[in-house]
């Protein structure tokens, strides 16, 4: 038998049939639904008189849009009356058309990219979708998954399948330990500081090696969440025991013999010996330092002991532009060490990293010491209400609050602003979300990319420094 | 949605690469729940020097008299020619149903980002392709020329120059098809009914696990 990718097999078990014209129709096991991107493909299929092909494949959920303070007072704590239509909009549709949700004060509520895999929704083998680009998250289990526009969420919804044609295989494989002080979140951006902001378009990305293999499925998340800023509206990475120790005893996971049946099938979920790839790209866990975003595009990184880039420095006249414009929003010299950068707001959480793991790791460092006075703002915002209490249960929402911190109720919060939660203009942010796009966080506000630790370690000393120096 | 045949258009240059959706409508307007009416909205935060939600009169705002959709030769066009990778990031569709509102019906850029360039056919904005080279050569021959207008043909695939020169443009057949017929994809799919049911009864035997989630 032909060897297969990851890719191929997660394909084949999905696809429904190939037209005429080259394009096929994918089967869609998950669907998750949240308020920003569905209010408009309900509409859709109330004009045209359609009915979703399965409600039990769909779960929904408000996150972009919620407050993250007061929320104990549900729909009352909204203050801003439109993003209060918008969640209600998802309350009423999800009513409709008889779809579960995990409603803003359940404690189930959060992060599409957090709930799914923390309620056992999110299983390999399966084909999952959701309306935001970060849905590639979900591919660290195994999954094929991507984000899609709404006209796709209403297509989804009306008819079980995703009408596409098969991407390229892209392999991309780190071998070795990471250096002590190192993330999952450090190799990311490495690795699109790399091949860049379009590297795997057209891609389904699998992330290989013994570098992956040794992370845990937090880690293993933050990659694959971050597969769509190197351009590749899918990441993947193969099953293993790590995969089934996260997924087990999940509220929605398969239990007893269906989980017997399950894992029998699931072993098959790598890359076969042999499988062909279109593009393979090899990197050493030894050449990846602590990382941070100097400009407005995941692609501009620089490790911690680095500079600014010089935009004459660059190749082409198009980086010269793209990196002059970049440092003139950043307010940023070429040259200025990063270190040097002064920080106005910290921001933990978003898709990327807002899971326990992160949590502790931004605690351990911050434990017993007090964030700089010049730090306007340092909050920590929870993926999910379980991630919120399993932290308090730990004590680490204390550990937070004694070292400065705001301690926040779970969404998606200044990663994409939609809500109160934002940087204001010419204001530094050092954010452990996945974009540094112009006006991210905020109209005018200043992005840098960096991992939870490196996020920690700069609240404490109002500007970036070398993780490695202090643990 | 409209069918999209042919079309001529004053082109707008907009020469940066790595444009994301974020540029294109900024988080404040995706607050909507409606599905027009994000024209006034597109490149926000580069087309207005005040910052602006989706409460703001349009009229009441200072507009960015450098940004060059403002530029007085630029108005009425309907032709966007941009950089490589246009479209990254974000899926919100509400980045192609602004572009669409401002009445740009193509969009020619050397690269484009996938989901973006896919979520245009589905709202009736038709993505061109082009080299680097005739990119950069188009963006030339804007500046030099005033009321520099491009003429598009679909079903030819093909870009007339104003000096008379045919530039031929690909495109794949499923989503040209798209666009020709303004086809409702959701109908088309749902013509493929019962072969989608015969799949969904096999996947769920080979895979009960996938189907045991009842609604709690």
């Amino acid at each position: 038998m032909k060897p297969k990718t990851l890719y191929d097999k997660l394909w084949d078990m999905h696809e429904v049939t190939e037209m005429k014209d080259g394009t096929s129709l994918l089967y869609i096991d998950r669907h998750i639904l949240h308020e920003v991107t569905s209010a408009q493909a309900f509409e859709g299929l109330r004009e045209n008189n359609r009915k979703p092909w399965r409600v039990d494949s769909c779960v929904a959920t408000p996150d972009h849009n919620v407050p993250t303070t007061q929320r104990q007072t549900g729909m009352e704590g909204v203050k801003d009356a439109v993003s209060r239509i918008q969640i209600l909009a998802l309350d009423s549709n999800c009513a409709e058309f008889g779809i579960r949700e995990y409603k803003l004060n359940d404690i189930r509520q959060g992060i599409v990219h957090v709930i799914g895999p923390e309620q056992g929704l999110t299983l390999p083998g399966m084909t999952l979708v959701c309306g935001d680009s970060h849905t590639s998250t979900h591919g660290a289990f195994a999954c094929l998954a991507q984000g899609i526009g709404t006209s796709d969420v209403e297509h989804v919804l009306a008819t079980q399948c995703l009408a596409q044609k098969k991407f390229g295989n892209m392999l991309i494989n780190v071998e070795g330990d990471l250096p002590r002080g190192v993330s999952a979140k450090d190799m990311i951006l490495y690795i699109i500081g790399k091949i860049g902001t379009a590297g795997a378009t057209g891609m389904a990305t699998e992330f290989a090696g013994s570098t992956i293999r040794a992370l845990s499925m937090e880690g293993r998340m933050t990659i694959c969440n971050m597969a769509i800023e190197a351009g590749s509206r899918v990441g993947m990475i193969a099953y293993d025991e790590v995969t089934f120790d996260y997924i087990r005893g999940r509220a929605h996971s398969p239990k007893g013999d269906l989980e017997r049946q399950a894992c029998r099938s699931w072993e098959n979920l790598h890359s076969d010996v042999g499988a062909k790839f279109d593009a393979i790209y090899e990197f050493n866990a030894a050449d990846i330092s602590p990382h941070v975003s100097w400009g407005t595009s995941p692609e501009m990184v620089i490790p911690i002991d680095g500079t600014v880039p010089d935009p004459s420095q660059q190749e082409t006249l198009d980086a010269r532009e793209d990196y002059f414009q970049a440092l003139n929003y950043m307010g940023l010299t070429a040259g200025q060490k990063i270190t040097d950068v002064q920080l106005d707001r910290i921001f933990v959480g978003s898709c990327t990293n807002s899971r326990i793991e992160d949590i502790r790791s931004v605690a351990e460092i911050v434990k017993g010491k007090h964030i700089a006075a010049s730090i306007k703002q340092a909050m920590v915002v929870p993926g999910s209400g379980l991630v919120k209490q399993q932290a308090e249960d730990e004590g680490l929402d204390k550990v937070l609050l004694d070292a400065g911190f705001e301690w926040r109720d779970p969404g998606c919060s200044m990663c994409v602003a939609i809500n109160s939660d934002k940087s204001l203009p010419g204001e530094h942010c050092a954010s452990t979300s996945n974009r540094n796009f112009e006006g991210r966080q905020g109209h005018g506000s200043r992005t840098h990319l960096v991992s939870p630790q490196m996020a920690a370690a700069a609240a404490l000393a109002g500007h970036f420094i070398d993780i490695r120096e202090i643990i | 949605m409209e069918a999209f045949k042919t079309h001529r258009g004053l082109v707008i240059p907009f020469n940066r690469a790595n444009i994301d959706t974020d540029v294109m409508l900024p988080k404040q307007y995706l607050k909507s729940i409606r599905k027009t009416g994000y024209g006034d909205w597109l490149f926000d935060g580069l087309r207005y020097l005040d910052e602006g939600d989706i409460n703001t009169d349009t009229s009441t705002r200072t507009i960015n008299p450098d940004f060059v959709l403002n530029l007085p030769r630029y108005k009425g066009g309907s032709i966007l020619v941009a950089g490589d990778n246009f479209g990254c990031g974000s899926s919100r569709e509400h980045a192609p149903w602004a572009i669409r509102d401002f009445g740009i019906k193509v969009v020619i850029a050397p690269s484009f980002a996938d989901i973006f360039y896919n979520n245009c056919f589905k709202n009736g904005v038709l993505p061109i392709q082009l080299s680097s080279e005739r990119v950069s050569s188009l963006f030339d021959q804007i500046d030099t020329n005033e009321g520099y207008e491009l003429q598009i043909n679909l079903e030819r695939q093909s870009i007339l120059l104003p000096d008379g020169t045919d530039l031929p443009f690909d495109i794949d057949p499923p989503q040209r098809e798209q666009l020709l017929e303004g086809s409702d994809v959701i109908s088309l799919t749902l013509g493929h009914r019962d072969t989608i049911m015969r799949f969904e009864e096999r996947h769920r035997k080979v895979a009960p696990w996938l189907f045991n989630n009842s609604i709690v």
